[in-house]
C-alpha cells in the first residue's frame, strides 16, 4: 500500500502525544499556589470551555464539509448559486456575539476584582516589599524589616504581599508564575502588585520581558515560608556585614548576570524613592523637577489613592 | 571619512555569521556571473528591473519575499536549535548577543520583508486585472515602492556582514533600543531598513487605494468588487493610517539616538510608555494589514474550488470593514501588564474580543461556501482547509489573551509566541501560499506541480503543529519568550519537539522549491493557453496567461459580482471585438530603481554616520525626484494593429489547443 502524506501527520501526532503528555505535571501556571493565580486559572479554563462551543463545530465543519461535498461525491446536493440564507446569517453573527457578551461580563468583573493595584484584603496586615529591577538581577527591599536582598525573596505564607516595583534600567516584567499576575517595572515610575501564597514552598520568579544580554539569567527564588522561618531568615539577613547605601547601590547597578543571593543588613532610608526619582532630575531644571516629584510622591501617599499610581 | 565604519565591523571572529555572509556573497556572485554568462543583463534591466508593468513588479515582489522567507526561516531554525540544547550546563551554540540579534531579525524580516512584499506582490499581480484595469493609478510610484522595499531589504541583509543587527527585539522597545542600552549600529540598521521599506509600503497603499477606487471597469460597483479587491482596499486604508505612526515613532527614536533628544529615554522627561503605545498603534493594524488580504485569497479560492458563489458576500464585506475599524481600538492589549487601570484594560480587552465576532463570521462564510458545493481538493484548497481548522485554535488562544487577568500570567510567555504564530502562519502565510499557487499560472502561463505542492502542505501543517503546540504548553509551564538559555529540565523535551517541527517545515520549504523546479522543468505539461486554468469567476481569468502588457484589449463591462463567470454563462467570455483601439501605456524608466539605489546608500550612510555620503544621498533623492517630475514623455502608444496582432495570436493558440470551442459551448449545456 502506498503511504499517504496525511498519515505522516497522524502517526507523528500520536507518537508525540504519547511521549510528551506525561510531562504535563509541570504546567505551573495551571497549578497556582495563591488566590490570584487561582482566579486567573479558573478564568482561563472557563473562557476556554465557552469558546469550545464555537471552535469544536467549526473544526468539525471544516473537515466534514469538504469531505461530504468533495467533487467526486456526485450524490451530494449541489446548488451552485445558493449564496444566502437569512437563518444561517443570523446564527453566524449571533452565536459569536452571545459568547463574546458573556465573556465581556466576565472580563468586566474579573479585571476589576483582579486589578493588581488592589490590596487582596484591605483589612489585613500586608507585608510591603520594594522591588528594583537591575541589569540583570532583582533587588528586594523590605522597608519594615529594614533589610535588602538580591535574587532571593522570602515571605511569610498566607500573608498578603504589597509590592512597589520600579526599574533602574530598561523595562522588565516582574513575574512569579505560581502566584499569578506579572507587572512591568519601569524606570522613574512605580507599579504596584498584590499577591499571596497559600502554601509554603519555593517558587520561581523571573523577568518576563527582554532586557538585554543577561535577560535569560534574570530569575530568583521566591520562598513562601512559615512565620517562624521568615523571622529566622530576617535574622540571618540582619547578621550580614554588608549594608546598602547609595555607594553600595552604585556598585550593585553595574551590569552582571547570574549573581548568587546577597544580603544587606540595613538599607539607607528612602533608597527606593531615590532610585525612582533619579530619573526625574535633569540639569537646569533640578529644583522644579524635584518639586514636581515631591508633589507626586505626596499625592501617592494620599489615602484615597488606591489607583493614583496607575498610568491611565 | 567613513563615520563609525571600520574593518572591525566585519564579524570575522564569528564562524556562524561568516558562513552566512560568505554563503550569501557566493550565491550573489553566482547569480551575477550566470546573468553575465548568458548575456542577459540588457534583458534583465530593460524587461524587469526598470519595468513599470504591474505584473512584472508583482513577480519581483514575490521573488523578494520568498528569498527573505528563506532568510527569516533560517533564523527560526537557529533559534529552535539553540533552545533545544541550551539547558543547564550547555550554553548552546549562540551567545546572548547573537541569539538576540537572530530573534530580532526573524520578527522584523518575517513581518516587514516577507509578509509585506508578498502582499504587495499579490496586489500588483491581481488587483488591476481583477477590476478590469490596464495598470495602477501611478505606475512610476509603483516601481519606486518596489525599489524602496528592495533597498530596505538589502540594508537588512548588509547588517549580517557589516556590523550587526538590533538586539532589542523586532518591536524595538525603548529604553532598550536607546543609545544608552544599545550603543551599536544594530538598532540603526533596524530603524533605517524599516523606514525606507515602510515608505515604499505607504506609497503602495496610496497607489492601490486610488487604483481600486478610480480605475474599476464600468459596471463594477463597490458591491460587485471581488473579495480580494475588497480586502486589499481595506488593507490599503489601514496602511495609509497606520504606517505614518510607525514612521513617527521611529523618527522620534532616531532623534533620541542621533541628536541626543529624550522622547523615549529613561531620563529627562522621556517616556518609554509613549513609544510602546505609538509602536502598537501601528503594530496592531499591521497584523490586519497582512492578514486581511490573505482572507481575500481564501474567499476567492474557496468559491472557485467549491464551484459555487461565495456564501454571504455582504457579511464578508461588512465583517472585513468592522475588523478594519476595530483594529485601531485594540493596541493596548499588547501591554495590559503596564500598570494601566482596570477600566483601561477592560476597554481594550472587550474591544479585542469584539474582533472575534467578524472573524468568526468570515470563517462561517467560507464553511458555508463549501456546503452544497463541488469541492475540488487542489493545493490552494488544501492550504485553505489547513488554515480553517488551524486558525480557530489561534483565535481561541487570542481571546484568552484578551482577558486582562489571563494575560497577566500568559503575557510574554511562549504561549503568546504560539498564539501569534498560530494567527500569522495559517492566516497570512497559508493564505499567501494559496494565492501563490492559485495565481501562478496567471503570471507565468503554466500551473505548479500538485504532487510536490501537497507534500509541501502536509510537511508544513505537521511541522506547524509540532513547532507551536509545544510552545502553548511551555507557556503554561511559565517559560518566557526570547530565552537564550534556561535551567528548567522540564522544558527541554517540548523544545526538542518544537525544533523537530521546524525541521519538518524545512522539508516543507524544500518541497516548495522542488515544486517550483519541477513545474518549470515540466512547464509544457502544465501549460495553460486559455488564461483560465481553474474555471475562475473573476476578471483576472479573462486575460491571457501571462497577460498582454495592457491586460485587456477592450475594457470589459461588468454585470455581476462574479464578472467573468457571468460572461462565460452568457457566452461572451471570448467574443472577438469588432475592432481594436490604440492603447496608451506608461513608459518604463530607471527613476524608480535609481531612487531605490540612492535610498540604500543614504540609509547605509545614516547607519554608520557617514555624513557627507548621507548628504549626497539626500540631495540625490531630491534631484532624481525633481528630474522625474519634470519628465513629460512618460507614456507610449501601442497601435491598434499591434493589439490586434497580440490578441489574434492568443485566439490562434486557444483554437489550436481546442480550448475555445469547448469553453464557450460548455456553459450553454
Amino acid at each position: 500500500m502506498k503511504i499517504k502524506p496525511w498519515s505522516l501527520f497522524a502517526v507523528l501526532t500520536l507518537l508525540a502525544a504519547s511521549a510528551l503528555l506525561p510531562g504535563c505535571e509541570h504546567l505551573i501556571v495551571l497549578d497556582p499556589k495563591g488566590p490570584v493565580g487561582d482566579s486567573e486559572r479558573s478564568l482561563i479554563l472557563v473562557s476556554f470551555g465557552l469558546m469550545l462551543i464555537v471552535v469544536i463545530p467549526v473544526i468539525f465543519m471544516s473537515l466534514y464539509f469538504p469531505l461530504k461535498y468533495r467533487a467526486s461525491n456526485q450524490k451530494a446536493r449541489y446548488e451552485p448559486t445558493w449564496s444566502y440564507s437569512r437563518n444561517i446569517e443570523i446564527a453566524m453573527w449571533l452565536i459569536p456575539i452571545v459568547i463574546v457578551a458573556i465573556l465581556s461580563v466576565l472580563v468586566w468583573k474579573e479585571t476589576k476584582r483582579l486589578d493588581p493595584y488592589l490590596p487582596l484584603d484591605p483589612a489585613a496586615r500586608q507585608l510591603p516589599i520594594e522591588v528594583v529591577s537591575l541589569d540583570w538581577k532583582w533587588l528586594f527591599i523590605y522597608p519594615e524589616q529594614n533589610i535588602a536582598v538580591v535574587n532571593e525573596m522570602v515571605f511569610p505564607v498566607k500573608e498578603p504581599l504589597s509590592f512597589s516595583i520600579t526599574s533602574d534600567t530598561v523595562m522588565t516584567s516582574f513575574f512569579i508564575p505560581q502566584l499569578g499576575s506579572q507587572i512591568y517595572a519601569m524606570a522613574g515610575m512605580t507599579t504596584k502588585l498584590h499577591l499571596l501564597a497559600d502554601e509554603p514552598g519555593t517558587y520561581v520568579g523571573q523577568n518576563q520581558q527582554l532586557s538585554g544580554a543577561g535577560f535569560s539569567t534574570m530569575s530568583f527564588k521566591a520562598v513562601a515560608a512559615s512565620p517562624q522561618e521568615f523571622a529566622a531568615w530576617v535574622d540571618k539577613v540582619k547578621r550580614s556585614p554588608d549594608t546598602l547605601d547609595s555607594a553600595r547601590f552604585a556598585a550593585l547597578r553595574e551590569p552582571s548576570a547570574g549573581d548568587p543571593p546577597a544580603y544587606f543588613s540595613s538599607v539607607e532610608p528612602g533608597l527606593f524613592e531615590t532610585i525612582v526619582k533619579r530619573f526625574h532630575h535633569h540639569p537646569g531644571a533640578m529644583e522644579s523637577a524635584a518639586a514636581a516629584t515631591n508633589a507626586a510622591a505626596d499625592a501617592q501617599k494620599a489615602p484615597k489613592a488606591a489607583h493614583s499610581g496607575h498610568a491611565d | 571619512m567613513f563615520g563609525k565604519l571600520s574593518l572591525a565591523a566585519i564579524p570575522y571572529h564569528d564562524p556562524i555569521v561568516m558562513g552566512a555572509v560568505l554563503g550569501s556573497i557566493f550565491a550573489g556572485i553566482g547569480i551575477l556571473a550566470l546573468v553575465t554568462y548568458l548575456k542577459k543583463w540588457p534583458y534583465l534591466i530593460k524587461e524587469w528591473l526598470i519595468s513599470f508593468d504591474h505584473k512584472k513588479i508583482g513577480i519581483m515582489y514575490v521573488i523578494l519575499s520568498l528569498v527573505m522567507l528563506l532568510r527569516g526561516f533560517s533564523d527560526a531554525i537557529m533559534m529552535r536549535a539553540q533552545q533545544a540544547m541550551a539547558l543547564g550546563a550547555s550554553q548552546g551554540f549562540l551567545p546572548p548577543d547573537h541569539f538576540n540579534q537572530i530573534f530580532s531579525a526573524h520578527g522584523t524580516i518575517m513581518i516587514l520583508f516577507v509578509a509585506m512584499p508578498f502582499l504587495s506582490g499579490l496586489m500588483n499581480l491581481v488587483i488591476p486585472q481583477q477590476i478590469g484595469a490596464r495598470d495602477v493609478s501611478f505606475p512610476f510610484l509603483n516601481s519606486l515602492s518596489f525599489w524602496l522595499t528592495a533597498a530596505g531589504t538589502v540594508l537588512i541583509m548588509v547588517s549580517l556582514g557589516v556590523g550587526e543587527f538590533s538586539k532589542a527585539g523586532w518591536s524595538g522597545y525603548t529604553p532598550l533600543s536607546e543609545l544608552a542600552y544599545s550603543p551599536d549600529t544594530g538598532v540603526d540598521y533596524w530603524i533605517w531598513s524599516i523606514q525606507i521599506a515602510g515608505l515604499g509600503t505607504l506609497l503602495t497603499g496610496i497607489n492601490f487605494l486610488t487604483t481600486i477606487l478610480k480605475m474599476r471597469a464600468p459596471g463594477m460597483t463597490l458591491m460587485r468588487m471581488p473579495l480580494f479587491t475588497w480586502t486589499a482596499l481595506l488593507t490599503n486604508v489601514l496602511i495609509i493610517f497606520a504606517f505614518p505612526m510607525l514612521t513617527v515613532a521611529l523618527a522620534l527614536l532616531t532623534m533620541d539616538r542621533y541628536l541626543g533628544m529624550h522622547f523615549f529615554t529613561n531620563a529627562m522627561g522621556g517616556n518609554t510608555m509613549m513609544y510602546i503605545n505609538l509602536f502598537w498603534t501601528w503594530g496592531h493594524p499591521e497584523v490586519y494589514i497582512v492578514i486581511l488580504p490573505a482572507f481575500g485569497v481564501f474567499s476567492e479560492v474557496v468559491a472557485v474550488f467549491s464551484k459555487k458563489r461565495i456564501f454571504g458576500y455582504h457579511s464578508l464585506v461588512y465583517a472585513t470593514a468592522v475588523i478594519m475599524f476595530l483594529s485601531f481600538a485594540v493596541w493596548a492589549h499588547h501591554f495590559f501588564t503596564m500598570g494601566t487601570s482596570a477600566n483601561v484594560n477592560i476597554f481594550f480587552g472587550i474591544s479585542t474580543m469584539l474582533i472575534a465576532i467578524p472573524t468568526g463570521v468570515k470563517v462561517f462564510n467560507w464553511l458555508f461556501t463549501m456546503y452544497r458545493g463541488r469541492v475540488e481538493l487542489t493545493t490552494p484548497m488544501y492550504w485553505t482547509l489547513g488554515f480553517l481548522s488551524t486558525f480557530v485554535l489561534g483565535g481561541l488562544a487570542g481571546v484568552l489573551l484578551s482577558i486582562p487577568p489571563a494575560d497577566f500570567v500568559l503575557h510574554n510567555s511562549l504561549f503568546l509566541i504560539a498564539h501569534f504564530h498560530n494567527m500569522l502562519v495559517p492566516g497570512t502565510l497559508f493564505g499567501f501560499f494559496a494565492g501563490y499557487i492559485y495565481w501562478f499560472p496567471k503570471a507565468t502561463g503554466f500551473k505548479l506541480n500538485e504532487t510536490w505542492g501537497k507534500r509541501s502542505f502536509w510537511l508544513w501543517l505537521t511541522g506547524f503543529y509540532f513547532a507551536f503546540v509545544p510552545l502553548y504548553v511551555l507557556g503554561f509551564m511559565g517559560m518566557p519568550r526570547r530565552m537564550q538559555h534556561y535551567d528548567n529540565p522540564a522544558w527541554q523535551p517540548w523544545l526538542i519537539a518544537a525544533a523537530f517541527g521546524t525541521f519538518l517545515i524545512l522539508l516543507g520549504i524544500g518541497c516548495m522549491l522542488m515544486q517550483l523546479y519541477v513545474s518549470i522543468r515540466d512547464r509544457a505539461a502544465g501549460r495553460d493557453v486559455t488564461g483560465d486554468p481553474w474555471d475562475g469567476r473573476t476578471l483576472e481569468w479573462a486575460t491571457a496567461s501571462p497577460p498582454a502588457p495592457y491586460n485587456f484589449a477592450v475594457i470589459p463591462e461588468v454585470r455581476d459580482r462574479d464578472a467573468f463567470w457571468d460572461m462565460k454563462e452568457r457566452g461572451l467570455a471570448y467574443a472577438r471585438p469588432g475592432h481594436y483601439e490604440p492603447i496608451e501605456m506608461p513608459r518604463d524608466s530607471w527613476h524608480g530603481m535609481g531612487l531605490g539605489l540612492i535610498a540604500f546608500v543614504f540609509g547605509f550612510a545614516m547607519v554608520w554616520h557617514i555624513w557627507w555620503l548621507a548628504i549626497l544621498g539626500a540631495l540625490g533623492l531630491i534631484g532624481v525626484t525633481i528630474a522625474r517630475a519634470n519628465l513629460d514623455d512618460v507614456s507610449y502608444v501601442i497601435p491598434a494593429a499591434e493589439v490586434e496582432r497580440i490578441e489574434n495570436q492568443r485566439y490562434a493558440a486557444m483554437a489550436q489547443a481546442g480550448a475555445l470551442g469547448a469553453r464557450s459551448q460548455r456553459r450553454r449545456t
